[in-house]
């Protein structure tokens, strides 16, 4: 049964791809769907599914990895694989192609593929040549002028002047191409002919430290597949220590026999290369998975990357009875951060502003930042601030002298309160500094903090938004923050 | 009752003699004991605060859950100890509800408590299982100065055995837990002391202003010796120490060591000591 992709196109369904048959049938992109339907009465439409699509690219650029590290993608529907220092693992750049195509055949993929020197020649290759290439030079410039994916004007221009080739456009002076035609097909040629070139964006950086451990055959036993992670880390560890340095990131990668990847990603604090708390790490990030580590019909290899070094002078190991330290807490937080979630084990920074629940930033503790000194408090005094925040305030209802009384007695949570003992007004006024974005709120209402105590010795700090008269003709009372 | 009663003060005096030295220093110059500071607490509790213990704060009423975590943070903070190298860091363990209903930490009003926000471990766990599992975890880390559970209502989770778990793993590391029970009804467990704080109003300053922050304690239960008796205690932020407030005298009274002047007018047995600060 012949199969159509349609979309809507200004107004009107356009077939945006078809399969093999409606090919056949003479049916290809473009073509109204009306059209379509008249030329071939039986013809099957689905609805284009851009993020799908989208999906399904990146869930092969994923499994790709499996060639190489260096895979991009290459929209919409094409991948970019950099097999520099790949080739030699798979015999050689001829067996690696052929065993990429088989691959994809087995997945029951289409696909047209080419291998060139840069980037852009192999996307021209792939989607404008027929046959094999022998000399690639020739090849490209043996290619239409549609390769060099210029606006149709550009290129209906080319080809009534009568170039139609890539190698004619690229023998006339590029003065003349540019001033007619633009920069960018100037840049175009370049690129295509690789006399210049641009970068490959990969999916993936490329991390400093990867090993990697390939199986004659796929071992379907996981723990199996984690002991020789365990071996992995500790190759890795004799390779960081020959380098002075620690990992902070740590990925174990397992790639199926059938394609997929699993990925356990862990970070430290402080750079280690100890294998026994990297693999304590993995343990416990596996135990947190939702899935457990499925090997499927098996592992066909196992790889360690590790994205993050720092610099780690050796240490001497503890001496007997020294206090444990640092390591100890770092050791603990790593442990916490990865079961948890980074964002879960903070620390609190102080911020430099009036307002309150401005006044501090929890950042994970994991996170190594600069040392932020707090503010001393006042010798002899009580304490200015409660320890707990509640964020947002809570609205109370306040019986209070007009304008500018302290509080007499509150209702918090249906409670009332009679107000024995109070200190106040603190004046926090609005940042008028800030030109917008100013935590008070757009009407930026002053507040009057009152430290207030009731009748059984609570302590609570409430503050009145808003003057009254000058700002607001009623303002409201807020409970922000408890006292011990 | 009243005939064992100087048989009984005839064998603590024995036991007290026979009893080995507890201030054993460690080596990092603090002691196994966590003295308050407050005289007569102290000395009921045989020195003070054991360290490496499993410790319970309940709070008295619903609304005294503030007054409960001040004195819990209290507790930490003098745990934490300042030591060579400065104080030990003080890690808090509370879960997401108890962020939503008692509000967040604040690191000012930490400060201003005498504690270093800077050495605070903030860890917010989903639910009561992480709560106690990275409570057995952070309790084995020896680093560390003191722990505190936050801990609302009355999981199930939070049985005997869980609280025996905890008890081993702080003996072991020397640590200090400190369970906090907000809106919680004591049940059994291993923990060396039971506490319940209430607020207490506090010594006013001039104009009527409120005070340093004063608390109604009562000791509910202790593994190692009698309870039952509650104390009003108010916290002296710049020594770190807890200091007695009288209610009826409405002053200050800080009783340490030998008494300085004779007693005024009081009958022979309601000795009261007071030992007025100049």
């Amino acid at each position: 049964m012949p199969l159509a992709f349609v979309e809507k196109v200004k107004g009107a369904m356009r077939i945006r791809a078809v399969d093999r048959t409606a090919r056949a049938l003479g049916l290809g992109p473009g073509l109204t769907l009306a059209d379509a339907r008249a030329r071939v009465p039986d013809l099957v439409v689905e609805d284009y599914d851009a993020p799908a699509d989208t999906g399904w690219l990146d869930q092969l650029a994923d499994r790709c990895v499996r060639f190489t590290p260096m895979v991009a993608i290459d929209p919409p529907d094409g991948l970019l694989l950099d097999i520099t220092g790949c080739a030699h693992l798979f015999g050689d750049a001829e067996n690696l192609t052929a065993t990429i195509s088989a691959w994809f055949g087995e997945m029951g993929v289409m696909m047209r593929s080419a291998r060139a020197s840069t980037a852009e020649a192999a996307h021209a290759l792939a989607r404008f040549h027929r046959g094999t290439v022998s000399d690639e030079q020739a090849a490209v410039r043996s290619l239409p002028v549609a390769a060099l994916e210029l606006d149709s004007e550009s290129d209906l221009g080319l080809r009534r002047a009568g170039l139609k080739t890539v190698g004619a456009v690229a023998n006339r002076p590029r003065a003349a191409i540019a001033a007619r035609f633009g920069a960018a097909s100037v840049l175009a040629l370049d690129r295509l002919l690789g006399v210049a070139e641009a970068p490959l964006n990969p999916r993936y950086a490329e991390p400093p430290l990867v090993l990697e451990r390939r199986f004659a055959e796929p071992i379907a036993n996981t723990d199996y597949g984690l002991r020789i992670l365990r071996e992995l880390t500790e190759e890795a560890a004799v390779e960081l220590a020959e380098k002075d340095q620690g990992g902070r990131a740590f990925e174990a990668i397992f790639i199926r026999s059938d394609g997929r990847i699993q990925r356990l990603q862990v970070e430290t604090g402080l750079p280690t290369r100890d294998s026994d708390a990297i693999i304590r790490l993995f343990s416990e990030k596996v135990e947190t998975l939702a899935d457990p580590l499925d090997p499927g019909f098996g592992f066909d290899s196992v790889r360690l990357s590790i994205p993050r070094t720092e610099a780690l002078r050796p240490s001497q190991k503890h001496l007997e009875g020294e206090m444990p330290g640092e390591s100890d807490i770092a050791a603990l937080v790593d442990r916490l951060s990865v079961r948890l979630g980074r964002h879960r084990v903070q620390r609190l920074q102080p911020c430099d502003t009036h307002i309150p629940e401005k006044g501090q930033a929890a950042r994970p503790f994991i996170e190594v930042s600069a040392h932020k000194s707090w503010p001393v408090p006042k010798a002899g005094e009580p304490p200015s601030r409660p320890l707990h925040l509640f964020d947002p305030p809570e609205r109370i209802a306040v019986l209070a002298a007009v304008p500018d009384g302290p509080p007499h007695r509150f209702t918090w949570r249906r409670k009332v309160h009679d107000v024995l003992r109070y200190e106040g007004p603190e004046r926090i006024a609005s940042e008028w500094w800030r030109s917008k974005g100013d935590p008070l709120g757009e009407k930026r209402l002053t507040r009057d903090y009152y430290r207030i105590e009731d009748a059984n010795g609570h302590r609570y700090w409430v503050f009145r938004h808003g003057l009254y008269g000058r700002e607001k003709t009623d303002p409201d009372w807020y409970l922000h923050g408890l006292f011990a | 009752m009243r005939e064992s009663a100087p048989i009984l003060s005839a064998l603590r005096a024995r036991l007290a003699k026979d009893a080995p030295d507890r201030s054993v220093n460690r080596a990092d110059g603090s002691s196994d004991i966590l003295a308050l500071g407050h005289a007569s607490l102290d000395d009921y509790l045989d020195g003070g605060l054991r360290r490496g213990q499993l410790h319970e704060i309940f709070a008295g009423e619903g609304e005294d859950g503030g007054a409960a975590t001040g004195f819990a943070t209290m507790l930490g903070i003098l745990a934490q100890g300042t030591g060579k190298g400065g104080a030990r860091p003080l890690l808090w363990l509370r879960s997401e509800e108890a962020q939503r209903r008692g509000g967040r930490l604040y690191g000012a009003g930490f400060a201003e408590l005498g504690g270093d926000p800077a050495t605070l471990v903030l860890v917010t766990v989903p639910d009561t299982l992480a709560l106690l599992r990275g409570a057995a975890d952070a309790l084995r880390c020896g680093g560390l100065g003191a722990v505190i559970v936050e801990c609302w209502g009355n999981p199930h989770l939070l049985d005997l055995m869980a609280s025996r778990r905890l008890t081993l793993a702080a003996e072991h590391s020397r640590v200090t837990a400190l369970m906090l029970r907000l809106g919680g009804t004591p049940a059994p467990s291993t923990a060396d002391t039971r506490w319940s704080v209430c607020a207490a109003p506090s010594r006013p300053l001039e104009a009527n202003a409120p005070g340093s922050p004063a608390f109604d304690l009562a000791l509910l239960r202790r593994r190692a010796g009698p309870a039952g008796k509650s104390w009003r205690l108010e916290w002296h932020r710049d020594r770190r120490i807890f200091h007695e407030v009288i209610p009826e005298l409405g002053r200050e009274t800080k009783t340490s060591g030998a008494p300085l002047s004779v007693p005024v007018g009081g009958q022979a047995e309601d000795l009261r000591v007071i030992a007025l600060s100049a």
